[in-house]
């Protein structure tokens, strides 16, 4: 039941689970080798989320804190496809996105910095990928906000995305960075991928064609999950 | 073949997006996947996640993916509420602790012919985790099962302890303890799923 498995991880594109210059990294990172597992049932299922509860509203960031107002910053769309990496699409899976207002400041009770809170932006949003593997948001650009990794050290901006795909081994955590940041080289974060072309991946491109004259900036970020080797026959 | 968009690690703000209950909003899931429709036994999955000093990690997020009572997996959407979803997920308190309440698996196959040993998947999130890491809870009481595992009997026998929840009796609902060592001497096995 297993001979089309999924595409193995790529640790050339995953960063490792030590990563000096990322100092929480020497604590949490597990240290023992990872023991390899041939796929059962168990990993290549995984939970599939229907249309039921998200409302439409929960992919537009600017509007879904419903205090009535619009959040301040500069509006922003961000688009793309979800992809395998035979570059088939992955439809009607689950993205759920988290991010620092245009302040830098997250909702979190948690942090700290001296940066204002907007009332009209809570920062979360979710949504689900059309037939084509399609998503789409509004949002605005988050502010770079500091973090006490090392001294002066700043997150460049950056939109966390969750990914379910189809099956917990398509499981994907990432971040989404802006092309041009000057933070990015400084960023341990963005740094630990050590395939360099790979870390590009991270980095939205600008489009044009996706802006809304007179409304909102556009960038387009695609997100490639492990694929399989061939379409499986049984469900 | 595309390179695959690379892991970044969740964070410590993750919990107004990912379990927004206590922000006012509606989550998707929960730590409870159990409704009165629920076949089995039910069971409450509880335990700590621990760092490399042995200090509680306060800012976790786990999710499970389990089999139901007859050992299947169900791939519902969310709106079928009568079907056992089989997905949990729990972000750890103050105090590192996490609690799953929900039903004992069944046996999974594993080839045509073999079985495999009760076990419920289990995702650790941390900031400081750059790649969310896979393991499995398997049960105290499946000795018999666990001994023919083969995911359990690929993994180094001294080791093996780290994926075994113990069973305790004492309370209403029967409690499976299961900390996860993030490292030290008890690291939790990882899987490269
Ligand atoms: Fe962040």
């Amino acid at each position: 039941m297993t001979d089309s498995e999924y595409s193995k991880r790529d640790w050339q594109c995953h960063p490792p689970y030590r990563h000096d210059p990322y100092k929480s990294t020497s604590l949490r990172g597990p240290r023992q080798p990872l023991v390899p597992i041939k796929h059962t049932l168990s990993e290549i299922t995984g939970p599939i989320y229907g249309h039921g509860d998200i409302d439409p509203v929960d992919s537009d960031l600017t509007r879904n804190a419903t205090r009535g107002g619009e959040a301040l910053g500069e509006r922003i769309i961000v688009t793309g496809r979800v992809l395998d990496d035979r570059g088939r699409p992955v439809s009607g899976t689950l993205i759920e996105v988290w991010q620092a207002n245009a302040a830098g400041r997250y909702i979190h009770k948690v942090d700290q910095h001296d940066a204002p809170i907007d009332p009209n932006f809570f920062g979360a949003g979710r949504f689900l990928t059309d037939d084509d593997g399609r998503y789409r948001m509004i949002t605005v650009k988050p502010g770079a906000y500091p973090w006490g990794n090392h001294p002066n050290a700043w997150r460049p901006s950056h939109i966390h995305f969750s990914i379910l795909g189809p099956c917990i081994a398509t499981r994907l955590v990432t971040q989404m960075y802006f092309p041009g940041d000057p933070l990015l080289p400084y960023d341990p974060i963005f740094n630990s991928t050590p395939d360099v072309k790979a870390r590009q991946r991270l980095v939205a491109n600008f489009s044009l064609d996706i802006t809304e004259p007179g409304r909102a900036l556009g960038y387009e970020f695609d997100i490639v999950l492990r694929g399989r080797d061939e379409t499986p026959t049984e469900q | 073949m595309l390179k695959q968009t690379p892991s970044q690690t969740i964070g410590p703000f993750f919990a107004y997006g990912l379990t927004p209950e206590e922000y006012g909003k509606s989550g998707i899931w929960s730590g409870i996947l159990v409704n009165d429709a629920t076949k089995g036994e039910r069971i409450r999955i509880h335990g700590q996640v621990i760092d490399g000093a042995g200090e509680p990690v306060t800012d976790a997020l786990l999710e499970i993916w389990q089999a139901d009572h007859d050992g299947r997996y169900h791939h519902p959407s969310a709106n079928e509420k009568e079907v056992f979803q089989g997905f949990g997920r729990r972000s750890t308190d103050e105090n590192g602790m996490y609690s799953f309440m929900t039903i004992k698996p069944g046996r999974v196959p594993a080839t045509q012919q073999r079985k495999q040993a009760p076990h419920v998947n289990l995702i650790v999130f941390s900031r400081g985790i750059l790649v969310h890491a896979y393991t499995r809870i398997y049960f105290s009481d499946e000795l018999e099962a666990n001994n023919s595992d083969p995911v359990l009997q690929s993994v180094d026998h001294k080791r093996r302890a780290t994926l075994i929840a113990n069973r305790d009796e004492s309370r209403a609902v029967p409690r499976y303890n299961f900390n996860v060592h993030l490292q030290g001497r008890h690291e939790t096995v990882f899987f490269d799923v």
